[in-house]
């Protein structure tokens, strides 16, 4: 489209391949965008289930979940709202370790995740497996704050950020697609933030 | 969260980019700009819906961000009021460089959560540039006659920085300063304060519907009122912003 008339951006560091198109570095900051109020979630009460289309149906509690084998993720998140964060360390513990306990049935195709809140969000099965994907309950060696989906939220960050759904309680396998939250309101199914999938109806 | 979008919502339309034509420009006190756009191609928007504003430089970078719309859906043209930010990167070109005539990137509407379709008793607390939101509600209430379904309370440090403050005090919407005293109609005085949960909770009385829109402080604030006041946190839907620029 037309180049806008008068506009010239922020100065821009020639050849950052690490920003998507569209995208800010945000810095030091970290926003929050929630649409719903930050619940407290109790570690003694939280309970992660992993069900749907697995052999082996599971739910861990707080002290369940951290005897797993850890798990860090060290590298840049995305949110829709055209913030980067770059070099960020979350830790916990991977979707793959998950699934590798319950198994997963051959039709599975696509993950139904569920926040504490009725949050939901949906991904294809490939999105959250091979090193893709977190629960995560750390960021930068901190636990992670209510405000930013702690005690415990999933990361998926090669997604635009509210596919990591905050203050996850459960994830079901599925054989086929349904929308979740954002999904539903408006925006992409997938959310790459790569080919810019913001919205329905972005390629 | 388990509610579903309002029952006379439009389906939703998958956007695309268009053109807008700048057709009013006008400051608002220090730190408002009001753009009045003609959209090509126009979608009529729900009470509550944003747009997004592209700005492309001449080797193709691009800028956007999301602002809510103020205008009614039947006025002829979309209405923004946009906050301009510290070293805003969007804000603060709408705010020094746009003018009448320009054409500018935008998509939209967008968004079908924080949403009123007017049926739903509700009440709208805003924080500062928050109210935005609600200034479509309250014009779409009064031309459709619903006003007595939409209640308002707005808080901001002064009168300057709540944009349409003259419009919300008409349309009786309670009005808190955190900076200033407010003269009161029966010779009193509001001493500069945040919303007292004494102020919010006979609003909060017979609604089914909260929506909170503001910072990420003023929102948990608002929300842990609304909690005392009794209004179930599944009936609260919340848009925040941060310092995205």
């Amino acid at each position: 489209m037309a180049v806008t008339r008068g506009f010239t951006g922020r100065p821009r560091r020639g050849g950052d391949d690490r920003l998507p198109p569209g995208q800010y570095d945000t810095g030091a900051g970290w926003p929050t965008l929630t649409a719903e109020l930050t619940p407290q979630v109790d570690v003694d009460t939280w309970t992660m289930t992993v069900d749907g289309l697995v052999d082996t149906p599971t739910t861990w509690d707080w002290r369940g979940i951290h005897a797993l084998p850890g798990s860090s993720y060290f590298g840049d998140i995305h949110c829709v709202t055209t913030w980067t964060k770059f070099d960020t360390t979350f830790t916990g513990v991977s979707v793959d370790a998950l699934l590798e306990i319950t198994g997963v049935k051959p039709e599975a195709t696509h993950v139904f995740a569920t926040a504490t809140t009725g949050y939901t969000t949906n991904l294809p099965l490939a999105d959250v497996t091979g090193g893709k994907a977190w629960l995560v309950w750390e960021f930068d060696g901190k636990p992670l704050t209510p405000e930013h989906g702690g005690p415990v939220r999933l990361l998926v960050p090669h997604l635009y950020f509210w596919k990591s759904a905050k203050w996850i309680t459960r994830l079901e396998l599925r054989d086929h697609d349904e929308q979740g939250f954002w999904e539903r309101n408006g925006y992409h199914d997938r959310g790459d933030p790569w080919l810019e999938q913001r919205y329905q109806g972005d390629a | 969260m388990t509610s579903s979008p309002d029952e006379v919502l439009p389906e939703p339309v998958a956007s695309s980019w268009t053109t807008a034509t700048v057709r009013e420009v006008e400051h608002v006190g220090e730190t408002f700009v009001k753009v009045r756009m003609e959209v090509a191609g126009r979608h009529d928007h729900v009470p509550g819906q944003h747009y997004v504003v592209r700005l492309r430089a001449p080797d193709d970078y691009t800028a956007q961000r999301s602002y809510s719309i103020a205008s009614d859906p039947a006025d002829p043209l979309v209405e923004l009021m946009i906050e301009c930010l510290p070293r805003g990167e969007v804000s603060g070109f709408l705010h020094d460089v746009v003018e009448v005539g320009d054409e500018l990137e935008v998509r939209g509407p967008i968004g079908r959560w924080f949403v009123w379709g007017g049926t739903t008793p509700s009440l709208c607390v805003a924080g500062g540039s928050g109210v935005v939101p609600f200034v479509s509600m309250l014009r779409y209430a009064q031309r459709t006659g619903t006003e007595p379904l939409l209640r308002i309370a707005a808080s901001a440090q002064t009168r300057d920085r709540l944009p349409y403050a003259d419009e919300l005090e008409a349309y009786g919407a309670f009005i808190a300063l955190t900076r200033e005293n407010q003269p009161q109609a029966d010779g009193s005085e509001r001493v500069a304060a945040h919303i007292y949960p004494d102020e919010l909770v006979p609003l909060s009385e017979g609604i089914e519907r909260a929506y909170v829109c503001g910072s990420v402080g003023f929102v948990s604030f608002v929300g842990r009122i609304l909690g005392e006041a009794g209004v179930r946190s599944d009936a609260v839907r919340v848009e925040q912003f941060g310092p995205t620029g």
